[in-house]
């Protein structure tokens, strides 16, 4: 009867990034039957784009380097909103994790005696990032999609899901989806299910993610009734390009800044000295006169102030911009040419030198940058526990950008990485530990599956509906303008009132042609994950009225102790999502001493 | 303007071109020379779009889908060049879309996309590109030898160097699709593995933690000897791996040394070294030329079901 | 929950999908918009003009020993000596007298053997004669038709199996290197002494050129340590095989013409001097 094609597995994972091909692994290794459902091709998930390293605490620079001071750092980075547990698993595990890899053929780069090398980052006490070049994210991925090929995983590339399916006791029992190919469903059956399908991006204007950076697994697990937690922190870089369009969004490194570069409005005008908080200025230079000497002499003259922490950065360029002083394509100039000899900047920034002469067909040693904030990461997501990367639902599981928690308020450069291995792993274990003790089939109910089909095949009944790329540019202008860096209330209501309108516009989009490989039926059906992000962030973001970590207000630019103690929980109620504040898991007392230590 | 794949007659092309120079506001313009169809059939549609400048083909392609053909596939992921989803072939030549910039092309005439020509066409721009992951499957996993006493593995940074250069590969399969020895006979693919994993053969035999021997493997069941080294995979790998002169030549020279050289055989028959553990396919082989075969196990189903 | 449906069973395997329809514009159009033709004709001129001087300077058998005007030059394509031919200077390195033809044609036969199954050489002919392909992504000749070569079986039958044999080839290049090389040291004889005159430098360069070319080779790279699996345990191969690939090795092609060049400018030179056409300057 049924004339969808469908699968039955033990565990399915839905995204191959690091975190779903960790997740399948350590499912397929424990005996479970494993699939891996994702989007594109597999290979290509935006875990490439991740260039600095992983972070592990594996001693092998500075051999004082410890679980301890890895989860300390992650906390204070986090300003203190990650869950404890997960700052901790993750720091005690992550080493493990990467010697992991080498032994399916990762080939880090080496210390003179032929240990991991590590590198330094932003936040990190030691030098702490296991590396390859900078592509570290292609092996990490490449290696964890060689050993799943080798293991025999069972793998349905382009192929979008569109909703879980649940069983009449509220477990998740598989998902459906169709393939982009040819626009057929497919059902998969499944005892568990691993949401690991990354960031969300892709709903602002300037982001540095990919296509695909939709917000599916956060959607399908809301829709399902899981828990959301902090979806208000969203990581924006300051320094992202946004000229030319092909390259908008994509990162510019904080060492040109490092390295001497500075930041200009379109009158020429060093501005970062118009913005310095009276809680930085002690440290601050505030003459050009000092900071210009701080380059070659640290230690008797004050940072500049272009070297301000990546929020006050990314919210003065947003006032030089919304003043009107801005860049002609809507940012600011990062100027490095005027203040550095070619070959100098050539040797200490080979790969922006390269990014911006093969991209925007800047040379960066002769004019300036044009940069502006892009969206980066969220570090909110779907609410797991810590120890079994469960959600709130019975049988789905979620590791990787797509779970909260973890990084708290804000992310520090490397943990990422580390977190895909990490909960990818445990992800994969308790899916697979769930289902195999679950005796029997699998149910799938057919008229589930007919329902979301039917919804998702809508838009080509609508010959005269919107045109998908019109309402996908107006969310994204939308959230870029109301929910961007710095937010304030009254915004971020408006914001709330055009998401409403947009829901039915989304609702109402109409696509032409046929059924395979459309993109524009694509775009159609991502949108209504970007909605559901975009209401969890705008909700979150009203309700948290304090400035912490990625989540800056203009009317509260302070932090509040009290709302350091919750996380704003948003769940579906009825057809609406809501939002409400609840306590942090509290960290044990022998783990809040670390922090006494007065390091 | 051509906004539909069944627009595929010659005029629906030739409507486009009658103004190439510029639009109505004056902003220049240019004209894409899009591949819309299927495995079935299909023909070059044109499509003029403003030339905005900064912009590389990708996005221009974007802009056509944006504005004028919504249905247009493409394959895209991070529009940065690390992904190696968007090959397809610009001018005639095997690109990334997103690393091709307008600057570089002449924008006076019509610039052609069309489909990476070694795989069968799914929809306008997308390819199957099956054949790839098929052989994927087919290569022995990497294989180390046990820990040091440590716990860890000890590997020099010249040793990693060589293997390095291999691991920067994007796949995106352009080397494979411009391999003459699969794209003009499409009957060696089951016994042709292709650059990109004649690459990856070296980077495991050049491992210095590995310790399987493929090298019969390169030669008898993933075709090395097929290879003519007239270096077009070279030419077109957007990562610039030296794959003829460092992964295949070097291979050529492995497997001589396990096959074709008769000193090295007596040199192994006397000195009796105990040969590494040879590696056997993990997927067997079909036999050749018979039309829509089946290779190996990819779960995915063939386009239009 | 009403219909509820035992799903099971594996996934259908995914086909690759060989010999049917491809999609796509005619694979016997070439979509390029350069001059793809323009570099295999520039090899296969020069290759030919190559062959065609070397049959000429064969066929000649005379006039490539300049010992008649008092120098010690030896033609590269008569070197080493092998007949009768050089004893006037009392330069011989075998008294062949049963040898008939031209000496030419037997030493050519090593450095061409050599230069026939050289790694770079067999991408030239293999682009410019055998057209297979002429260019990248431009279809082999014969590929789009029925005839013999839409078939396609590289270097993995007899003949072409042979080219697997290069490095041996290249063991008796490394003595012809050496054979070149007393050449371009005995240029520097005189009647009187030792001296450099334009000859000398010419058959200076040439093994040079011979040099670069031979230990670029990437037979003597793999022998070098490309076939060590830890390069870092032997320093000294090491050591080798890092200089011999990026200085040799990786101009492969620029030595591999350079030396062709020198080859023929050495014998035309020869050639000239020893038959009195022209007269060589003698510099110190
Ligand atoms: S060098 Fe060999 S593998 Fe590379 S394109 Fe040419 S024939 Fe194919
Ligand atoms: S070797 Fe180069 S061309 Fe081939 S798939 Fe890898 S990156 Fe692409
Ligand atoms: S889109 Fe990733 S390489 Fe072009
Ligand atoms: S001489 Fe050219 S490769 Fe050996």
């Amino acid at each position: 009867m049924p004339e969808h094609e469908s699968h039955v597995f033990d565990v399915v994972v839905i995204g191959a990034g690091g975190a779903g091909l960790r997740a399948a692994i350590e499912a397929s290794a424990a005996g479970a039957r494993t699939a891996i459902v994702c989007k594109s091709l597999l290979g290509k998930a935006h875990t490439v784009m991740a260039e600095g390293g992983v972070a592990a605490a594996l001693g092998n620079v500075w051999p004082e380097d410890n679980w301890m001071v890895h989860f300390r750092d992650t906390m204070r980075g986090g300003k203190m909103l990650n869950n404890w547990r997960m700052a901790q698993l993750h720091a005690q595990e992550a080493p493990d994790r990467v010697l992991e890899l080498e032994e399916w053929g990762a080939v880090f780069d080496r210390t003179p005696d032929g240990r991991i090398l590590q590198r330094d980052f932003g936040g990190h006490r030691y030098a702490r990032l296991a590396h390859v070049g900078d592509r570290t994210g292609l092996e990490l991925l490449r290696t964890c999609q060689q050993r799943a090929v080798s293991l025999g995983i069972e793998v349905f590339m382009e192929c979008k899901i569109l909703h879980l399916l649940k069983d009449s006791s509220g477990a998740v029992s598989g998902a459906v989806g169709f393939w982009r190919e040819s626009g057929k469903p497919v059902v998969f059956g499944a005892k568990s299910v691993v949401l690991a399908s990354g960031g969300v991006g892709k709903t602002w204007k300037f982001t540095s993610n990919s296509w695909e950076g939709t917000g599916d697994g956060h959607a399908l697990a809301l829709w399902a009734g899981a828990d959301m937690i902090d979806m208000e922190c969203v990581q924006f870089h300051p320094t992202g390009m946004v000229w030319p369009p092909s390259a908008r969004g994509i990162l510019v490194t904080e060492g040109v800044r490092g390295d001497g570069g500075v930041l200009r409005n379109r009158d020429g005008e060093r501005f970062m000295f118009n913005y310095i908080p009276e809680f930085y200025a002690k440290e601050t230079a505030d003459s050009i006169e000092e900071a210009d000497q701080w380059y070659d002499n640290k230690k008797d003259f004050r940072r500049p102030p272009e070297l301000l922490p990546r929020d006050e950065v990314a919210r003065s360029i947003n006032s030089e911009v919304k003043g009107g002083r801005g860049s002609p394509h809507g940012g600011v100039f990062l100027d490095i040419a005027s203040r550095r000899t070619p070959e100098y900047i050539k040797r200490r920034l080979p790969s922006m030198y390269h990014q911006f002469k093969e991209l925007a067909d800047v040379d960066i040693t002769k004019e300036p940058m044009e940069i502006g904030p892009t969206c980066h990461y969220i570090m909110g997501g779907i609410r797991v526990d810590a120890d079994t990367a469960a959600t709130t639902v019975p049988g789905l599981y979620a590791a990787g950008e797509v779970a909260g928690g973890m990084h708290g308020a804000n992310r520090l450069g490397g943990n990422s990485l580390s977190d895909l291995l990490v909960f990818g792993r445990r992800a994969g274990q308790y899916a697979a530990e769930h289902a195999l003790g679950m005796p029997g089939d699998v149910l799938v109910d057919s008229g589930q599956v007919q329902e979301v089909m039917q919804e998702a095949l809508a838009p080509f009944g609508r010959e005269t509906g919107e045109n998908p790329y019109a309402v996908h540019h107006e969310l994204q202008e939308t959230m870029q303008s109301l929910v961007g860096i710095i937010r304030t209330e009254s915004e971020l209501l408006e914001a709330k009132d055009k998401l409403a309108d947009l829901d039915e516009r989304a609702a109402a989009v109409g696509v032409e042609g046929h059924r395979q490989f459309n993109p524009g039926w694509h775009l159609a059906l991502d949108l209504q994950s970007m909605l559901a992000v975009a209401h969890c962030t705008t909700l979150s973001a009203i309700e948290r009225k304090e400035s912490r970590g990625g989540h800056t207000r203009d009317d509260y630019p302070a932090s509040d102790p009290e709302l350091g103690k919750v996380n704003m929980v948003t769940r579906l109620a009825g057809t609406t999502v809501t939002v409400t504040p609840e306590p942090l898991p509290v960290m044990p007392d022998e783990l809040k001493t670390l922090f006494e230590e007065g390091h | 303007m051509a906004t539909s794949a069944d627009q595929t007659g010659p005029e629906a092309a030739s409507t486009a071109t009658a103004d190439v120079a510029s639009g109505a506001s004056g902003t220049p313009t240019v004209t894409l020379r899009l591949w819309r169809g299927d495995d079935t059939g299909g023909s070059f549609n044109d499509y003029t779009v403003d030339n905005l400048g900064g912009e590389v083909v990708l996005d221009v392609v974007h802009r056509v889908q944006a504005e004028q053909a919504p249905d247009l596939a493409v394959r895209w992921n991070c529009k940065a060049g690390k992904c190696g989803s968007c090959s397809a072939e610009v001018n005639g030549r095997p690109r990334l879309m997103c690393m091709t910039r307008m600057s570089t092309l002449d924008t006076t005439q019509p610039i052609t996309v069309s489909p990476l020509r070694a795989n069968p066409v799914i929809r306008d721009l997308v390819t199957d590109v099956s054949y790839n992951f098929a052989v994927a499957r087919r290569i022995p996993a990497f294989h180390p030898g046990p820990r040091d006493a440590d716990g860890t593995y000890r590997m020099a940074q010249v040793d990693a160097d060589r293997v390095q250069e291999f691991r920067k590969c994007i796949e995106c399969f352009l080397c494979q699709n411009v391999c003459h020895v699969v794209r003009d006979h499409e009957e060696n693919k089951p016994h042709f593995a292709g650059p990109r994993f004649f690459a990856r053969l070296a980077e495991l035999e050049m491992h210095p933690l590995d310790t399987l021997d493929r090298r019969d493997l390169a030669s008898r069941e993933l075709g090395i000897g097929y290879c003519n080294i007239t270096k077009c995979c070279t030419e077109v790998c957007p990562e610039g791996i030296h794959i003829t002169d460092n992964a295949i030549i070097p291979m050529k020279e492995r497997v001589v040394d396990a096959r074709y050289d008769p000193i090295a055989w007596l040199g192994r028959k006397i000195l009796r070294r105990p040969a590494p553990t040879p590696a056997s396919s993990t997927a067997s082989l079909s036999p050749a030329g018979k039309a829509h075969e089946t290779i190996s196990t990819q779960p995915r189903t063939p386009a239009g079901g | 929950m009403t219909v509820v449906e035992q799903t099971q069973g594996a996934p259908r395997p995914t086909p690759v999908r060989i010999g049917g329809a491809r999609g796509g514009p005619p694979l016997s159009t070439v979509l390029r918009k350069d001059n793809w033709r323009l570099q295999p004709t520039l090899t296969a001129l020069g290759l030919l003009g190559f062959i065609g001087y070397s049959v000429w300077a064969a066929l000649r058998n005379g006039d490539f020993y300049a010992g008649n005007v008092g120098r010690d030059y030896l033609s590269p394509l008569y070197s080493p000596c092998l007949t009768h031919s050089c004893t006037t200077a009392g330069y011989v390195w075998g008294g062949w007298s049963w040898w008939r033809v031209s000496p030419a044609w037997l030493i050519l036969a090593f450095p061409g053997a050599f230069r026939t199954t050289c790694y770079y050489y067999r991408k030239a002919y293999y682009r410019s004669f055998w057209l297979s392909p002429p260019g990248c992504a431009v279809p082999d000749a014969g590929s789009t038709g029925t005839g013999r070569r839409s078939r396609y079986t590289g270097e993995t039958r007899f003949p072409l199996l042979l080219q697997n044999l290069h490095r041996y080839t290249w063991y008796f290049a490394v003595v012809f290197a050496g054979i070149l090389t007393w050449d371009a040291i005995a240029s520097f004889r005189f009647t009187n002494g030792v001296g450099v005159a334009v000859g000398t430098l010419l058959f200076v360069v040439n093994a040079i050129f011979i040099w670069a070319y031979t230990l670029g080779c990437h037979a003597c790279r793999h022998l070098c340590g490309g076939n060590l699996k830890r390069m870092s345990e032997a320093p000294v191969r090491h050591w080798f095989w890092k200089n011999i690939s990026s200085q040799l090795n990786a101009h492969h092609q620029l030595f591999a013409w350079c030396s062709l060049f020198s080859i023929i400018a050495t014998d035309l030179y020869t050639y000239l001097v020893a038959s009195g056409a022209i007269h060589d300057p003698r510099l110190f």
